[in-house]
């Protein structure tokens, strides 16, 4: 009996914390969205990575997942508490888009396209690439005018970030959304 | 060769070091082109001629330049062994040949847009009205202070203290009146939670306690008692003024936000 109510007890505060922990990653409560692993744990307590978890499977039925960000370049396997409190957690879609998804998402095909050239390019070059050269290899499919707005968009979205050099590099949103093994791979495989 | 002839050769040398170096660095060159054993040889010869500070300067310049030539190197070889490392020439190659839609197709099939809401809540409202009303008015916050022309004159330690010059004795006893509410609220346990002892009825009241508390511990009347695992602070008095004096001194922020505050002052209540 008493083992019953610890359970349902249990149940209850797991809930509860399943709750908060949607509302703390869905709202934007700072600049970028989203929110960091010692955030988390704040709110949540020490046992959050189990809350996150529990998340990511609730999400699931409804195609969405719980992305996990690390610090630095590298994605550990079996993550420490460290790197899971240093890290940054969102929640994307998780399926694949199609063609016919991208009107939904408020992107044109240019624009879209131009994203995908930016990016991939800057994979390319090791993760850094001279303005210049990005906005030379745009030009050839996109009117001048338009990639000038286009860079300034990918920029204010944080799929990129400029220096003061005119250096571009991939954005914290990039690190987000973007497989970017994946992409470069689809990229060679494509037979043109 | 006369000296001022070879001072500018030089400098010259230099500048084209520093110059060839960020050419590299900016277009994202191979780092590999660069010799550094040539360019540091090089340095090592003109070295012992430099004495004016400007050639000096260049010459550290000109150090600092290969330093990062010699880091790109390493991350370029770091970056060749990755498994996400594609001949860039390739993708480049790719980029230029595939269509419009073929790019968009497929980076549908590697982007997983991040989906975030932006809305106001009843909860977030009732906060913002708390904190609307526990606001001050703006006129009483930016009080102006009107600038007087004065003579020079004698001045007072009063007026020495009330411009922050000179350390107020009243500041010490209030630390020391705290410290005796301390020693009477840590009780038998000799010990307080860290909020239960700052908290105030005002936020401003137990930013003021957390203020005077973080002097508590400066000067040793207290020690902090933290348990990481429970995300506990706990704040002991001393019984006498201890100063550790043979360790490193050590700094903890403790964050004294509203909302921290607003929460405990929910506890309270309940």
């Amino acid at each position: 009996m008493a083992k019953a109510s610890r359970r349902i007890g249990r149940k209850r505060r797991y809930a509860t914390m399943l709750k908060k922990a949607a509302q703390l990653i869905f709202y934007r409560r700072h600049m970028e969205p989203g929110v960091k692993g010692w955030e988390l744990r704040k709110k949540l307590g020490s046992d959050y990575p189990k809350v996150i978890a529990l998340l990511d499977e609730y999400l699931r039925s409804i195609g969405l997942t719980v992305k996990t960000v690390f610090e630095g370049e590298s994605s550990p396997e079996n993550p420490t508490i460290d790197q899971l409190d240093k890290a940054r957690f969102y929640i994307t879609l998780r399926e694949e888009l199609g063609l016919e998804d991208m009107k939904f998402m408020g992107w044109r095909i240019d624009d879209l396209a131009g994203l995908a050239v930016s990016l991939a390019y800057i994979i390319s070059k090791g993760g850094k690439a001279p303005r210049k050269d990005v906005e030379s290899l745009l030009k050839m499919k996109i009117p001048e005018w338009r990639v000038e707005m286009n860079l300034s968009r990918y920029l204010r979205m944080g799929y990129l970030m400029e220096d003061e050099n005119e250096q571009l590099y991939l954005g914290w949103r990039a690190g987000a959304e973007v497989n970017q093994k994946k992409l470069i791979d689809l990229l060679l495989e494509y037979e043109i | 060769m006369s000296g001022k002839h070879s001072r500018r050769m030089v400098r010259e040398e230099l500048r084209r070091i520093i110059e060839l170096c960020r050419a590299v660095e900016n277009k994202g060159l191979n780092p590999f082109t660069v010799n550094v054993d040539d360019l540091i040889a090089v340095i090592r010869l003109y070295f012992p001629r430099l004495e004016d500070p400007e050639d000096l300067s260049l010459d550290a310049e000109a150090l600092n330049q290969i330093a990062s030539i010699i880091k790109m190197q390493s991350e370029w070889v770091k970056r060749r062994a990755t498994s996400l490392y594609r001949d860039p020439f390739l993708i480049e190659e790719k980029l230029r040949r595939l269509s419009t839609r073929d790019l968009t197709e497929i980076f549908l099939k590697t982007w997983h847009p991040i989906v975030e809401l932006e809305q106001v809540t009843i909860g977030s409202l009732r906060m913002a009205m708390d904190y609307w009303e526990s606001l001050t008015p703006l006129n009483e916050r930016w009080k102006e202070e009107e600038l007087l022309k004065v003579m020079t004159e004698r001045t007072t330690r009063e007026e020495l203290v009330k411009q922050g010059f000179l350390r107020d004795e009243a500041f010490l006893s209030e630390i020391e009146k705290m410290w005796r509410e301390l020693k009477e609220d840590a009780g038998s346990e000799g010990k307080i939670d860290y909020w239960d002892f700052i908290g105030a009825d005002s936020y401003e009241e137990t930013i003021e306690r957390a203020y005077l508390t973080s002097f508590l511990v400066t000067y040793g009347y207290a020690s902090l008692e933290i348990q990481p695992l429970e995300e506990k602070i706990f704040i002991k008095p001393n019984e006498k003024p201890f100063l550790k004096t043979s360790s490193q001194p050590v700094s903890f922020p403790i964050s004294v936000d509203y909302e921290r505050w607003r929460e405990w002052r929910k506890r309270q209540g309940e």
